[in-house]
């Protein structure tokens, strides 16, 4: 069997998507990780720059701008690192991962939908929130603000993050997954693993990278390509044996 | 090592004579063996039992026989179809599994299980199929309950209806009555014999002794090694034949002296229930020949003054076979093997 098939059934994917879906929605715990962050994570930068008036120096709202989409990055970050950690440490609490893999279905296929269905409620409330905020800014902060953010380069580049940081947080998290037995402890390494990405985007929020668009097109392709070569390594570790006998059945 | 085979070696192994063939099948574990040398063969529309202690590697034969998990070495044929790389989704296509916890989204309500499983195993006609693997499971009416508020009986149900749902020329059950009351047992063991009209092999894994002498055609004793296999009668006659027991009206006072002097009397125990001084007594021997001996036996015991009430060979169950075979257990010390 190789690694990584490229021929897989889009039904079957497309099941696996529908049931993690289903199962999310249900989840109070789940539910509630989406709920709870985007509102914080939105709050603390819609406050920062409506607080900012008219005074506004240059060099000082471009960093409070930075910081502000720092924190709306965290949404993309954190949300799927909670549910990915929970994707396969939750079917071996619920006894179904046993099952599941007893079926035909490839391990791309399960890969690949539990990502996207971890992924496409994610990014979705992240580019919501990144919309609210933008839309705040426009109609509430001053025009000087609002014309000074809406031509920094932090904002498209806000845009192309999104999903490259989501899918990065993703891997990792099926990766604990994988191979952490308790979920709680899945779920904190997960987000800890999640976060250096975010550190250039911070370096870019403290100034230390002046970001440009060319900067900016390169960190996005580096993260790309990171993306893929985790997606490739968490693959392996998708492997049957080692999600059946991985975990903690020593002296059982 | 025991071997009862009810038919012989050669015999099976042609193509459509074996559901399941295996062949010195081993895995380890880091060192650790957890499956030791097994072969055996199970035969289309069999009941199969595959007992043994905690730890005997029951699991671990049914995780390798389906897919699982590799084998060390050794080989396998499962559906008619070889165990090795590259022809996993075909086996995977024919058998079904229950393990040993159903494993259901508990979340999730009935029917949106199954209606998973059916997406996995690439199904059509999916509401048909569940419907009528509800229906035989008796489930119909809870097709709309989330798992989560189903009794353990229930859910043991309703991940049965699921390894129906694909049709399999094979089942493996591990241990589907474990930590079900008496009825909701019952329950299962009688949807259990129940596949048996549909043809479906049924490879089951089980602590209980009693449930594989009732279910299956043929049981197999494990303990890491494969202990014995063949039918639940056959071997209790294998096993206890050289056992005689008597029961006497009162405990003999030196039961020693009375067994001891006898040639054809290698050895004796009191029943467990004897000692206490009053009431009727019994003790097993171990002869070599239980008709020939029985009548000095009788004769000694009439001589010492002792009522025989019976004297005859037990009616071994096959938990006595079973207790026999693997003792303690596969860590434990196996008695020694009797032939
Ligand atoms: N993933 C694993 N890693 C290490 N050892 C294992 C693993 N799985 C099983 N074992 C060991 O292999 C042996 C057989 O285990 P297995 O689960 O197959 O037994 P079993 O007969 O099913 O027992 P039980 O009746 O408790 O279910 C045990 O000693 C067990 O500890
Ligand atoms: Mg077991």
């Amino acid at each position: 069997m190789t690694a990584v098939g490229l021929g897989f059934d889009v039904p079957r994917t497309a099941a696996v998507v529908r049931k993690e879906l289903a199962d999310f929605r249900r989840s109070r715990f789940i539910v509630a990780t989406m709920g709870i962050f985007p509102l914080i994570f939105l709050t603390v930068p819609t406050v920062t720059i409506l607080a900012r008036r008219v005074s506004a120096t240059s060099p000082a709202l471009t960093k409070e701008l930075g910081i502000s989409l720092l924190y709306l990055l965290l949404i993309p970050v954190v949300i799927p690192s909670v549910t990915a950690a929970y994707a396969v440490a939750g079917e071996r609490e619920q006894g179904t991962l046993e099952p599941v893999l007893t079926t035909p279905v490839r391990r791309e296929e399960l890969l690949i939908g539990k990502a996207l269905a971890i992924f496409l409620p994610a990014a979705g409330v992240a580019y919501v929130v990144f919309g609210i905020f933008l839309g705040v800014v426009r109609l509430a902060a001053s025009p000087a603000v609002a014309s000074t953010v809406f031509a920094a380069p932090e904002v498209p580049a806000e845009a192309v993050f999104i999903p490259l940081l989501a899918a990065w947080s993703i891997w990792v998290g099926l990766a604990l997954s994988a191979r952490v037995g308790d979920i709680r402890a899945a779920q904190q390494l997960s987000i800890v693993s999640s976060l250096p990405p975010l550190a250039l985007a911070g370096l870019m929020s403290f100034n230390v990278i002046h970001p440009t668009f060319g900067f900016i097109a390169l960190v996005a392709g580096g993260l790309l390509v990171i993306d893929g070569g985790a997606y490739l390594l968490v693959s392996r570790l998708f492997d049957r044996e080692r999600l059946i006998t991985g975990v903690g059945r020593e002296g059982t | 090592m025991t071997v009862v085979s009810s038919k012989p070696r050669d015999a099976v192994g042609q193509d459509g004579d074996v559901a399941v063939d295996v062949r010195r099948l081993t895995k380890k574990f880091a060192g650790r063996t957890a499956v030791d040398d097994v072969s055996f063969q199970v035969r289309p529309g069999e009941v199969f039992g595959f007992l043994g202690p905690n730890g005997a590697g029951k699991t671990t034969t049914v995780r390798m026989l389906s897919t699982l998990i590799t084998a060390t070495s050794g080989a396998a044929m499962v559906a008619g179809i070889p165990v090795t790389p590259g022809r996993e989704a075909e086996i995977r296509r024919r058998v079904a599994v229950l393990p040993e916890s159903p494993g259901l989204y508990r979340r999730l309500t009935v029917t949106e299980n199954l209606e998973y499983f059916a997406r996995l195993y690439g199904l059509p006609d999916r509401p048909a199929r569940i419907t009528a693997a509800l229906a035989a499971v008796r489930l119909a009416d809870r097709a709309t309950t989330p798992c989560g508020q189903l009794s353990k009986g229930l859910r043991q149900r309703v991940a049965l209806a699921r390894t129906l749902l694909n049709d399999p020329a094979v089942m493996f059950l591990d241990e589907p009555t474990s930590g079900l009351d008496p009825v909701a047992a019952h329950e299962v063991l009688g949807l259990i014999g129940a596949l048996r009209e549909r043809g479906v092999t049924v490879f089951l894994t089980t602590h209980r002794l009693d449930e594989a002498e009732r279910l299956c055609d043929r049981v197999a004793i494990m303990s890491t090694r494969l202990r014995t296999i063949g039918r639940p009668d056959e071997l209790r006659r294998t096993l206890f034949r050289r056992t005689l027991a008597v029961a006497t009206a009162a405990p003999l006072d030196r039961p020693d002296q009375v067994f001891g002097g006898l040639p054809g009397v290698e050895s004796w125990q009191a029943d467990v229930a004897t000692g206490d001084g009053a009431g009727p007594a019994g003790y097993q021997l171990a002869v070599s020949d239980p008709v020939q001996d029985a009548p000095a036996v009788i004769r000694a015991l009439v001589t010492a003054g002792a009522d025989v009430v019976s004297a005859g060979e037990p009616r071994a169950s096959l938990g006595d076979v079973y207790l026999e075979l693997v003792g303690a257990g596969p860590e434990g010390q196996a008695p020694e093997d009797r032939s």
